[in-house]
């Protein structure tokens, strides 16, 4: 059982619209901080800029809100610097994927042991409806007023691309599935990314309509759990099969298909092959993954870099300044 | 014959050895300045190589020079013009003939002087010592064939056997300065340690051109021998600027018992920082590389939020990169170092040339009101205290610093007296206090120095929140209160201005001085050795070397007013000039100005400051 409750993470009012889905995901944070029981002082949260960014002020907990875009790279020297401390870093799709998308895939890549979310509403809200880097292509903003000509980023994509070791994905209106990633995500050692997907109700209303609801995930979504088969629907009548290079939507009993021709999730994988095609299925032909998707263990780069300084400390004999000194051409004037 | 050769005592002498950037000219400046320091000689060393990794051989860009000043007693530059010239091929002796005092000793492989190498290096006739009206003594050597002669036992390929060609050129000028071999003969195998067959090989070389020199006595009619005066009794050793740098950031982590972590990104000519502090992990020292000088400082701001001391290493182009997270450093009050190692610009600029044109971006070049400390080193070993007190500066006022050095002192060498760092000044961060548990806020701070109380995490009763966000100066919540606001920016400026630097000192003739020259950073050596001409040539010349940028010494207005002429001698276009005339009321200074990437020349100072007397 944990020592803490949700109130011991909690500070201040936020102020982020009303039905934001930024207020759906700070009560799921704070439930997950709870419940892993690790200390509010021994917890960073580190935001960029942007509206998700706001964050990092309603935790009770040492927190950084910084500049646009470098929350990776500033919670990269923070757990390098203190491996000790878990480390939550928030981001927007602004944040996290245009101005820092390249500290975004490089904490990836050299795995990083922080938790990385990112809240994913597809349009730029404090600076009051742009579009995103997950902005689909065509889509009408203030600064697309013809609708984009240029294709999104999917995130898990480029995670994967970065060879991102854990990658999970939630609703933030679905706060027991928010809570279980966002505890597998800090359980996970290394770089760990999760999509929340957040709906902007003022700039973006209704990106994610179709499964922003309980019905509408039973329809429209499937929950994916290592060692499950892959079934979904409102009876969890359908299910996902292997066809060729891809994936197909089956109907359990037609074609005397049956629960044990359904692919069983396998997240701990080290081959994404699969898990990067669940992570790309979209509506109408597929349903959405939730869920922890990827979850393989590597090294981290902060416990190499301090297994690196043991190692060396035991080969050199300079551990000081004046033996550093010493390993130098020495002349003596007498 | 050898016996009868006169020795000839000099206080100084300069040695310029110049190749083709392949030739391993630097090594060879070295090991001369190595063993030159051995034996109790001042030494001044400048790497002058050029910014492709390797032009065309032979061609007049491919040419790399390494000039070091050696003196009986104290040196404080590398030299204006040298006394001897090794020119390993004809591109060098073209491109570097220049540096040469008319009355110099050139040393020239003639094996390198053949039909395409003149053609390579654009000389129009068979003859380039005439064609260049070159009329001093020239040491013309078949270089290239003695090389192979010497080693054609040794079972080594050709392109192996030319690449000890260097040391040839080496043997020889220690012959000419009667330079003992043995010391040259220890650094070859220390370096070569794990290629005995390439040690023993380049100690045969340096020995065939040691030899070749003292048979033939090389077209000269003496050597030279210069003793060692009056350096301090002590432990040296010879560190250029940039070590000297990494030293004192290590010196002031262990004083300060805090973890080192420099986040970087590698940029001409800073990198060296990083190669040297990524060695010394035994020291627990981090060093992490990251994906851009973004990331370099924006990591270093959380590494210090996560308690460590943070340093960013880089040269002017990465500054403007990391001015952003710089001034999350401001706003946070976090402790950071940022070291600028200056070279030419403006954008790419000329990377491996030196200037002093980063100061005004140093001073100001963010937005808002953003005040930060300003460091300049004076030379090559005053990197270590300038460091070290970067460090100490931004540990205990809680602030990002600036350390201005640039290409000149960074990659230049002198011999070093080690120093006792428990002698140096202690460290003491403003941490926070029991008492303070439980009720602490950020930016609550110490009423006389306007220092902000330093909470760790991972420590209970201490958790706050840090941003970019203008906070309440007594609750630290987000404000865009416009009194508060208003406060926040004078204290974060008053907490600057009130930071204690030493008074600037005033050299030569301080009391009566009819000309005060006022330079700042890395130009010392060369202003004090122009004052020091003048002064013997009787004129009153004094200097003030301005190392405390910002905040200024307050002793500043009262010396720069003290003087009837006062120069301003900066290599910019006039950026410490404009920045005293801001800060001293009334003061307009001459000024001396030069942007050509290349150190101060002293006889073309002495000039100057004669023609600034005489008016």
């Amino acid at each position: 059982m944990s020592e803490y409750t949700l109130n011991d993470f909690k500070k201040g009012q936020p102020r982020w619209c009303p039905g934001c889905g930024d207020h759906f995901f700070l009560a799921s944070l704070h439930k997950a901080m709870a419940e892993l029981g690790i200390a509010p002082y021994n917890t960073a949260v580190i935001s960029g800029i942007g509206c998700s960014s706001r964050l990092p002020y309603y935790m009770n907990t040492y927190a950084m809100q910084t500049i646009h875009g470098r929350a990776a790279s500033i919670s990269t020297g923070f757990k390098v610097a203190r491996p000790d401390v878990t480390v939550w870093q928030i981001s927007g799709d602004g944040d996290g994927l245009a101005i820092g998308g390249n500290h975004f895939i490089h904490a990836v890549r050299r795995n990083i042991d922080i938790n990385m979310i990112l809240l994913n509403n597809r349009i730029y809200g404090l600076t009051k409806g742009q579009y995103s880097p997950t902005s689909p292509r065509g889509f009408v903003s203030k600064s697309s007023p013809y609708g984009t000509v240029e294709d999104p980023f999917r995130p898990a994509e480029l995670c994967f691309g970065a060879r991102g070791r854990f990658f999970a994905r939630a609703v933030a209106s679905d706060a027991p599935a928010t809570v279980a990633i966002l505890k597998a995500a800090a359980q996970h050692k290394g770089a760990s990314v999760c999509e929340i997907m957040q709906n902007c109700v003022i700039f973006n209303n209704g990106v994610y309509d179709a499964i922003y609801t309980k019905e509408g995930r039973a329809k429209n979504a499937i929950y994916l759990e290592h060692g499950k088969p892959m079934l979904f629907g409102e009876n969890k009548e359908f299910g996902l099969m292997q066809e060729g290079f891809g994936l197909k939507v089956v109907k359990l009993g037609e074609n005397g298909i049956t629960e044990k021709d359904i692919l069983v999730h396998d997240a701990h994988c080290m081959d994404n092959t699969l898990q990067l095609k669940l992570a790309l299925m979209e509506g109408p032909d597929f349903p959405i993954a939730l869920g922890v998707i990827r979850d393989v263990e590597a090294p981290t780069y902060n416990e190499a870099v301090d297994a690196q300084i043991e190692e060396i400390k035991g080969k050199k004999k300079y551990h000081n300044f004046n033996e550093l000194l010493m390993t130098n051409d020495i002349f003596e004037v007498k | 014959m050898a016996d009868e050769m006169i020795v000839k005592e000099l206080d100084q002498v300069v040695v310029r050895f110049s190749g083709d950037s392949g030739d391993g000219m630097q090594l060879a400046g070295n090991i001369f300045s190595n063993i030159s320091a051995t034996v109790g000689n001042d030494i001044s060393t400048f790497p002058d190589y050029p910014a492709d990794i390797r032009a065309p051989q032979g061609s007049l860009n491919g040419v790399s020079g390494f000039q070091i000043h050696i003196g009986a007693d104290k040196v404080y530059t590398p030299g204006d013009k040298c006394d001897v010239l090794v020119a390993m091929n004809a591109a060098a002796l073209k491109t570097q003939y220049k540096f040469a005092k008319s009355t110099a000793c050139i040393i020239l492989d003639t094996d390198s002087c053949k039909e395409a190498d003149l053609k390579k290096a654009e000389f129009k006739t068979d003859n380039p010592i005439e064609e260049m009206g070159i009329k001093q003594d020239v040491i013309a050597a078949p270089i290239t064939q003695m090389v192979k002669e010497c080693l054609a036992d040794s079972g080594m390929d050709n392109k192996s056997m030319l690449k000890c060609r260097n040391m040839f050129a080496l043997g020889l000028v220690c012959w000419l300065f009667n330079r003992d071999l043995d010391a040259a003969a220890a650094f070859l195998r220390e370096k070569f340690a794990k290629k005995p067959e390439v040690a023993e090989a380049n100690v045969k070389v340096i020995r065939a051109g040691y030899d070749y020199g003292h048979n033939t006595h090389a077209s000269v009619d003496h050597t030279y021998k210069i003793e060692s005066k009056s350096k301090a009794p002590g432990k040296y050793m010879d560190i250029s600027g940039n070590k000297a740098t990494a030293y004192g950031l290590i010196a002031a982590a262990e004083r300060a018992g805090l973890k080192l972590y420099l986040g970087s990104y590698p940029i001409t000519p800073a990198t060296d920082i990083l190669h040297e502090l990524a060695k010394h992990k035994s020291l627990g020292v981090v060093t992490v590389q990251c994906e851009d000088e973004i990331s370099g400082c924006a990591s270093s701001v959380g590494a210090a939020f996560g308690g460590a001391l943070a340093v960013t290493s880089t040269s002017g182009p990465g500054v403007c990169l990391k001015s952003e997270a710089m001034n999350l450093a401001v706003i946070t009050e976090l402790p950071l170092v940022v070291i600028d190692v200056q070279r030419g610009g403006p954008s790419t600029g000329l990377p491996t040339k030196s200037e002093q044109t980063d100061l005004l971006q140093a001073l100001f070049g963010r937005n808002g009101e953003s005040p930060m400390p300003v460091i300049a080193a004076t030379s090559p070993t005053d990197c270590f205290d300038a460091a070290y007190e970067a460090c100490k500066m931004a540990l205990e006022h809680m602030t990002p610093v600036i350390l201005l050095t640039d290409g000149f002192i960074a990659n230049g060498s002198s011999a070093w007296r080690l120093p006792d760092i428990t002698k140096y000044p202690a460290i003491n961060p403003p941490y926070v206090t029991p008492e303070m548990k439980g009720c602490y806020t950020p930016y609550k701070r110490n009423p006389e120095t306007f220092v902000r109380y330093w909470a760790i995490p991972g420590q209970e009763g201490y958790t706050h929140i840090l941003g970019g966000l203008e906070k309440d100066s007594n609750t630290g919540a987000i404000s865009t209160d416009p009194e508060n606001h208003n406060k926040m920016c004078h204290l974060r400026a008053e907490k600057i201005a009130h930071i204690p630097v030493p008074d600037v000192e005033v050299l030569g003739c301080k009391d009566d001085a009819d000309l005060l020259l006022v330079g700042f950073g890395s130009t010392f050596g060369h202003l004090y050795s122009a004052m020091d001409e003048m002064n013997k040539e009787g004129k009153k010349v004094a200097l003030a070397q301005f190392k405390y940028l910002n905040p200024l010494p307050k002793n500043t207005a009262e010396v720069l007013k003290r003087y009837k002429k006062v120069v301003v001698a900066e290599q910019n276009l006039g950026q410490f000039a404009a920045y005293l005339r801001m800060k001293v009321d009334g003061f307009v200074p001459y000024q001396y100005n030069e942007v050509k990437g290349q150190p101060f020349q002293v006889s073309e100072l002495v000039e100057a400051f004669n023609k600034i007397l005489s008016l």
